[in-house]
């Protein structure tokens, strides 16, 4: 492949507003997707469950595999895959080893199952691919609207459960002794994740819903320490990451996931740097008093 | 001792054990636990490693169930305010000082945040009580232990508890933040007048504000005045060995405790 092809297959901005005309509902789906992901995220990352994300989400393709095998809702299958998978391991309840070596066990068997019944399907091959790697569904507004109700009922969800969630992933022996169901929680969360990494499937990909639903989050956690700041980044980096993969990806002819994933690390790249810059100048929010500096911590501070 | 204050055994009890007991298959942690926990009162209680301290404060909590006898609780749950053991929160947690203390205030009720700026004052309110409002703005994880403790006693704080369950809040602390710690609890059970049960390794930090000891041994438990309890025949009796207890000051000095007592059990969460 001569280097003009290369670029021209990655970006080509030939009939740029036509096509975005045409594919405005996929814009909106991954506007969408993006917000509930990067809330979602949030709490992937504070309580530690990115493993299980990829879990889930190779059972999910085993379900959306399975369905388009059958000849049956493929939307449907990776939803049923992904919420078995979650609720499997919440009702687990085990602790985070443990847990992990569940989801390594399971992990590859539904990817595998997966693969099996691709395999035993007739129909294009880039139905097959895109399970796994993401496209730009040419998502009608049928497609859209389930989406968006779908992801809105998540949302809702989220937003009623969120004081006592937040308190059950930070703190979670005291959210217990306060009288927050955090056993419940759990279990209401992983339903949360279940259908949220089957909604992000259809976009990014059973490979790559990491890049959605765990690395805008992790950027967000290199930069505040403010809870609330943390979920508006999350949320403004996934947004960027998917809507910006849509536009770069309109033209060419490349599935979208590498767009989003790398519009993702990239913003991660960046958050970690000013993590790090900020540690070494020792910024973190704390006052220093010129009398108390001597029992303030060594940060080399210039008062 | 706090002899001046009106004598605790005057007040109702605001939670009891009667004949309490909590083991784990075959093994018996504590039996026969009669305990009547009162309004004011500076509970201490002390025990080696694996002897059921936390167990203990999980049975009062309502977070674990008495394999024997009950509990009667006459506070409402929320009343109930904990101190956990010290855990080591990531750097990064999303988390400074004062959302911590936030948690205590509105953590557990449904839905979003409306009331923003009514948390920010209580919040401000219970930072300053505790002389943590120059930090209140880093990040836990990058708070020292002794910072992280005053916190949870704020916390523990936000919601006016009645009683106040603290799990060894003073280990790994140095000596100058367990007399803060100490204080402060001490300061919360004798102006709001909530009863506090403190369990930890060392008695000599709070010695000056304990009115009764609990010490759990091998299955077996005492209680009394620190004078009933911390000398040499019942400490003995307790372990059915040699224990000397020197008293030097206003200190207590236990030499003797078995051995294997210490590295018993790992301890559990
Ligand atoms: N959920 C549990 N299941 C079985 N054993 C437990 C459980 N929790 C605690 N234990 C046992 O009870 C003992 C006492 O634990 P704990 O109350 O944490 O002791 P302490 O706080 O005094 O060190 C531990 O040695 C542990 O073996
Ligand atoms: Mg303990």
């Amino acid at each position: 492949m001569d280097p003009n092809s290369f670029w021209s297959s990655v970006f080509n901005f030939d009939n740029y507003g036509e096509l975005l005309a045409l594919l405005q509902n996929s814009l909106w789906a991954g506007a969408v997707l993006g917000v509930l992901g990067g809330l979602v995220g949030v709490f992937v990352v504070k309580r530690d469950l990115s493993f299980a994300v990829h879990g889930i989400s190779e059972l999910s393709f085993a379900g959306a595999s399975l369905a388009l095998l059958l000849g049956a809702d493929v939307v449907l299958g990776s939803l049923i895959g992904s919420v078995a998978a979650a609720l499997l391991l919440g009702l687990m309840g085990l602790k985070a080893r443990e847990k992990n070596s569940l989801i390594g066990v399971l992990m590859p068997f539904g990817l595998g199952l997966g693969i099996l019944f691709l395999s035993l399907y007739q129909g294009r091959a880039a139905n097959k691919f895109s399970l796994l790697t993401g496209q730009i569904v040419s998502v009608d507004t049928v497609q859209l609207d389930a989406l968006v109700v779908t992801a809105a009922l998540v949302m809702a969800a989220l937003a009623v459960l969120w004081r006592p969630l937040n308190f059950a992933s930070d703190d979670p022996d005291v959210a217990a002794a306060r009288g927050v169901p955090v056993k419940g929680l759990s279990l209401a969360f992983m339903l949360i994740l279940g259908v949220s990494v089957a909604l992000s499937i259809q976009i990014v990909g059973a490979l790559l819903v990491l890049a959605l639903l765990i690395t805008p989050a992790a950027a967000a956690f290199k930069v505040t320490g403010s809870p609330l700041l943390v979920v508006l980044l999350s949320v403004a980096f996934a947004v960027t990451a998917t809507v910006g993969g849509i536009l770069l990806a309109l033209g060419g002819s490349i599935p979208i996931s590498p767009y989003v994933t790398t519009i993702s690390f990239t913003i991660y790249l960046a958050c970690w740097g000013i993590g790090a810059w900020r540690r070494k100048t020792g910024r973190n929010g704390r006052r220093l008093r010129v009398a108390e500096q001597r029992a303030a911590e060594p940060k080399g501070v210039s008062a | 001792m706090n002899q001046q204050q009106s004598a605790p055994e005057a007040a109702a009890p605001v939670m009891s054990l009667k004949g309490g007991g909590l083991s784990f298959g075959h093994r018996a942690l504590w039996q026969g636990l009669d305990l009547d926990i009162r309004p004011g009162e500076f509970l201490a209680v002390l025990g080696a490693n694996g002897s059921g301290k936390s167990s203990l404060l999980k049975v009062l909590l309502g977070l674990l169930p008495l394999s024997e006898g009950r509990l009667e609780r006459h506070v409402p749950r929320e009343k109930l305010g904990y101190v956990p053991q010290q855990k080591n929160f990531a750097p990064d947690t999303a988390l400074r000082a004062r959302d911590l203390v936030a948690l205590g205030v509105d953590g557990h009720r449904w839905g979003i945040r409306r009331d923003r700026r009514r948390v920010h004052q209580v919040v401000d309110g219970l930072l300053e009580k505790v002389g943590a409002l120059d930090y209140a703005r880093v990040p836990v994880g990058q708070l020292s232990g002794g910072e992280q403790q005053r916190l949870r006693i704020a916390q523990a704080m936000a919601s006016d508890p009645q009683v106040l369950l603290c799990d060894e809040p003073l280990l790994s602390l140095d000596p100058r933040h367990q007399n803060v710690v100490s204080a402060l609890v001490n300061q919360r059970c004798r102006e709001a007048g909530t009863a506090v049960v403190f369990v930890t390794h060392e008695l000599n930090p709070v010695l000056p504000y304990v009115d009764r000891v609990l010490y759990l041994a091998q299955g077996r438990f005492r209680i009394g005045t620190p004078e009933e309890v911390m000398n040499t025949e019942t400490l003995s009796e307790l372990y059915q060995g040699h224990v000397e207890v020197v008293r030097s000051h206003d200190r207590l000095l236990v030499s003797g405790i078995p051995e294997q007592i210490h590295h018993e059990q790992e301890e559990v969460d």
